[in-house]
């Protein structure tokens, strides 16, 4: 071997091995991410967490109760909103879209998707906010914004997959059009659909910006869902950023309980969609 | 027997046939769908309307100096979004030039060399990681990557690069640097993710064409394989710059919250996103919080651009399924 | 009513009762197609056929790919129509009722369609066989009715003991057994077959054969064939195509044997296709 080319290989094992480190390095992030918290949060996540409320600054123990239910109730409440609304857009688009209107909501679609989340909070805030104060539901709202159109493209990608044929085979024993969407169609995309859409709910579950403005926060239980609402991802911010060491303990709890949820239901999800077709039962 | 005229659509035409058409179910499912539909257009509509509006004060006042005054004084009325448009794009520049060499180096792996079921597993988890929630980032990098980076990094930087504009000045822990960094391995998963796509999609000919001509496995992918991917790349890479420009959280916990602009990266700044998240609430008056819908609105059409940009590419490679000049 | 429309209105009705089985029924589905044209857009794919299809006998449809008869097969039924952008001109006559104007699942209901590659629903056996009679409101014992079906269309003896299986757990030739299955489960008086053989091997090819001489006595049945050695086998009138005209349409032995049109001879005898 020449010279050069003893260059070239060592150039090419150098770089090569240099890859791998990359990505090794890559994966060890989340690990790394995950054991810190579960080191700086597991020993403060106990039965007062999910039972008590937060005590006043400086003094220690309490919990974040009311965080933990005001975010279901928040996240329950966009799901309501925003994946019904989602769903039929994106049966829309794949099974009746015309070609300019279909092209337009998906364009409008995608770009929702990519808009900053503290934006959609300035618009809830402009819209709901202003008239009607801060709210729980107001949370559920921007929430559900950003759950509408991740669900819709979700699912338009999913009934898309299905293939025509099977479409024209129901059509041929004289079903109509709706029914073979909703007895063929949807049952032979279920797996992907939903997949999607507890991906999208996982994501919002996590989302604090929009709630900034929306939901707000609260110490305590609050007067109901018309009322600022304490939710897990803004408690985080707050309790973080605060000057209390006994806050800070909090926040990593919150955070692992919060990381265990997202990253609970992103494997259950991938789970689901990696069994193959489905076999109505 | 008369031949009958092209029939294309249904037979009969206006209100008659609708009803008729709407006792089918199939109309009724379209109209239903479709109303779904448009609520997403409407929204966005309605988004951009409200955010024009809403900066109306703003922008008669400031016009076009709003994008190039650094001045920012809510006291004395003074709007200006240059220094939160610098730290944006600022920091956004820095999670780049840290992201993509390590990302892209990973997606080569991961595509090129890794055993198939190593790669799906370790993509597995860095996609994981993309399902993190930014606020827990944000935690992770105000209580560890800040003392790191003020007790371990920046020191290091300032002895061996100190002779540079962007690394002399006082060391904080906080600021654009680590604000960078940080978004910096949020950005990672989408990268490597989409990266490892397009490189997944080059046909097996164009590297056995460079191997077969003598090339070592560095050099057939560096200059067969991923070139064929460009697009793809770059889609990636455009769209973590979306993301890094409007993420907030992490960014707002780290960067310092300094109105100003400054040359060292260790110096703390701000973000159009950490300033509305920190100040929306707060803002008194009238044209303050004008103001800050007009930074949300430059943020907006910021991510809109780019976007768009990344879906163009990106699309450009799966429709070809390749990159051509 | 006229004896006519009585057996018009009669056989869009499904059995409540499971038929006796192997009893001819006697349906009236003349099939006929009158100068019909069809556009892709603007392309015209089919070139003025006219076409008259037996009651109780198998017509084979035959020609080089490309010809346009899987398009006339599939106006036949209208699923030409889930494609954007056809139009079709012309007419055709189910007992000499036009297609184009009648509601068009019942018509589907009454024409039903086997198609090239087998497509059963991602169900089980029972549900796909049991899944037109379901959407076509029908009343009675599923069971019974399915399980006929199945026995209709020779796979019983096959899947009666996994009716709950999921249909892809089928072989090839079994899952294309089970679509006719399916299509025969809502009675339908034509049968349309798309190349139904095209994917299986010989030994499942001849069992769907045999069962369209079984099937022919309750129905009508058009088959859409490049093969043409099975139109020789199994049909009664065979027509040839040809660059979306029909060249020439007569009895299997006289296409074959002696046909008239040069065209046909050239395909018949292999000199293109």
């Amino acid at each position: 071997m020449t010279l050069r080319n003893r260059w070239r290989q060592s150039l090419s094992f150098f770089m090569l091995t240099l890859t791998g480190i990359c990505a090794v390095v890559a994966v060890s992030l989340l690990f790394l991410i995950l054991g810190d918290l579960f080191y700086n949060g597991w020993r403060s996540v106990d039965w007062d967490f999910f039972t008590k409320l937060p005590l006043p600054p400086g003094e220690t123990g309490g919990g974040m109760a009311n965080a933990i239910v005001g975010s279901i109730e928040i996240v329950l409440l966009a799901t309501i909103m925003g994946l019904p609304v989602g769903f039929m857009a994106g049966v829309y688009l794949s099974e009746f879209g015309g070609k300019t209107f279909a092209f337009l909501v998906r364009y409008m679609a995608d770009l929702l998707n990519g808009v900053p989340s503290i934006v959609i909070g300035i618009f809830v805030w402009i819209v709901v906010v202003r008239r009607y104060h801060f709210s729980a539901y107001a949370g559920g709202i921007a929430l559900a914004l950003i759950l509408i159109p991740i669900t819709a493209r979700s699912t338009e990608q999913f009934m898309n997959a299905v293939p025509q044929t099977l479409r024209e085979g129901a059509l041929a024993l004289g079903a109509s059009k709706w029914k073979t969407i909703a007895t063929v169609v949807v049952p032979a995309a279920y797996r992907g659909i939903a997949t999607g859409m507890i991906l999208g709910v996982a994501r919002i579950s996590g989302e604090t910006a929009p709630l900034l403005f929306t939901s707000l926060n609260n110490q305590f239980w609050g007067a109901g869902l018309r009322d600022q609402t304490a939710s897990l991802p803004v408690m985080i911010y707050s309790h973080a950023m605060s000057p209390y060491d006994d806050w800070h303990r909090q926040a990593w709890a919150a955070g692992l309980v919060l990381l265990i949820g997202v990253l609970f239901a992103n494997v259950a999800a991938r789970l689901i969609l990696s069994r193959g077709i489905a076999v109505q039962k | 027997m008369a031949t009958l005229p092209a029939v294309s659509a249904p037979p009969h035409a206006g209100a008659r046939a609708l009803v008729m058409r709407l006792r089918k179910g199939d109309e009724v499912a379209r109209l239903i769908t479709l109303a779904f539909a448009s609520s997403i257009l409407l929204v966005t509509v309605a988004l951009v309307y409200q955010l024009w509006v809403g900066s109306e004060l703003a922008r008669h006042k400031f016009g076009f100096h709003f994008l190039t005054t650094s001045m920012w004084d809510p006291v004395s009325g003074q709007f200006g979004a240059l220094p939160f448009i610098y730290g944006t794009v600022i920091t956004s520049v820095i999670a780049l030039l840290i992201a993509v060499p390590l990302g892209v180096g990973a997606a080569i792996f991961l595509s090129e060399l890794a055993p198939a079921r190593l790669s799906s597993t370790f993509t597995f988890f860095i996609e994981l990681l993309a399902a993190v929630p930014s606020v827990i980032f944000g935690v992770l990098a105000f209580f560890a990557i800040v003392p790191l980076m003020r007790d371990y990094v920046d020191p290091f930087l300032k002895k061996t690069l100190g002779f540079l504009p962007f690394f002399s000045g006082p060391i904080f822990g906080y600021g654009y640097l680590t604000a960078g960094v940080i978004l910096a391995i949020m950005t990672l998963p989408f990268i490597i993710s989409i990266s490892r796509e397009a490189l997944l999609d080059v046909p097996v000919e164009q590297r056995e064409a460079a191997l077969a001509l003598g090339a070592t496995r560095w050099e057939s992918t560096w200059q067969a394989v991923v070139p064929w991917a460009r697009l793809g790349i770059f889609g990636s890479i455009f769209l973590a710059l979306a993301r890094a420009l409007g993420e907030t959280m992490a960014v707002t916990m780290v960067i310092g919250n300094d109105p100003n602009i400054h040359a060292s990266l260790f110096a703390p700044g701000y973000a159009i996103a950490a300033i509305l998240a920190n100040d929306f609430t707060e803002a008194t008056g009238d044209l303050y919080p004008q103001a800050l819908v007009a930074l949300g609105l430059v943020l907006f059409l910021l991510t809109i651009v780019i976007n768009a940009l990344a879906r163009l590419l990106i699309i450009a490679t799966t429709r070809r399924g390749s990159a051509h000049p | 009513m006229s004896p006519k429309e009585h057996m018009i209105m009669s056989s869009a009705n499904l059995p409540s009762a499971s038929p006796a089985a192997g009893k001819p029924v006697e349906h009236q589905g003349k099939l006929k197609a009158v100068n019909l044209n069809f556009y892709y857009g603007a392309y015209k794919a089919l070139h003025d056929i006219s076409l008259e299809v037996q009651a109780n006998k198998i017509t084979a449809l035959i020609g080089p790919s490309g010809c346009g008869k899987s398009t006339f097969l599939r106006t036949l039924n209208r699923i030409c129509e889930t494609i954007p952008k056809t139009r079709v001109e012309g007419q055709v006559l189910l007992d000499d009722e036009d297609v184009l104007r009648v509601d068009v699942t019942a018509l589907r209901r009454r024409v039903g369609m086997v198609f090239q590659k087998s497509n059963p629903f991602p169900k089980s056996i029972f549900d796909n066989v049991a899944y037109g009679l379901k959407v076509n409101g029908f009343r009675g014992s599923l069971k019974d009715a399915v399980e006929h079906s199945l026995k209709r269309a020779a796979l019983w003896e096959e899947v009666q003991d996994k009716l709950q299986k999921s249909a892809y757990a089928l072989s090839g030739g079994q899952q294309q057994r089970l679509c006719i299955a399916r299509a025969l489960a809502v009675d339908p008086e034509v049968l349309l077959l798309d190349e139904p053989c095209s994917a299986l091997d010989p030994i499942a090819t001849a069992k769907i054969e045999d069962l369209l001489f079984t099937l022919k006595d309750q129905c009508t049945i058009v088959i859409v064939t490049h093969n043409m050695q099975q139109a020789a086998r199994v049909a009664d009138r065979t027509g040839f195509f040809l660059l979306g005209k029909l060249i020439e349409y007569n009895t299997t032995e006289i296409i074959f044997k002696n046909p008239t049109k040069q065209e046909t001879e050239d395909y018949i005898t292999g000199r293109f296709g």
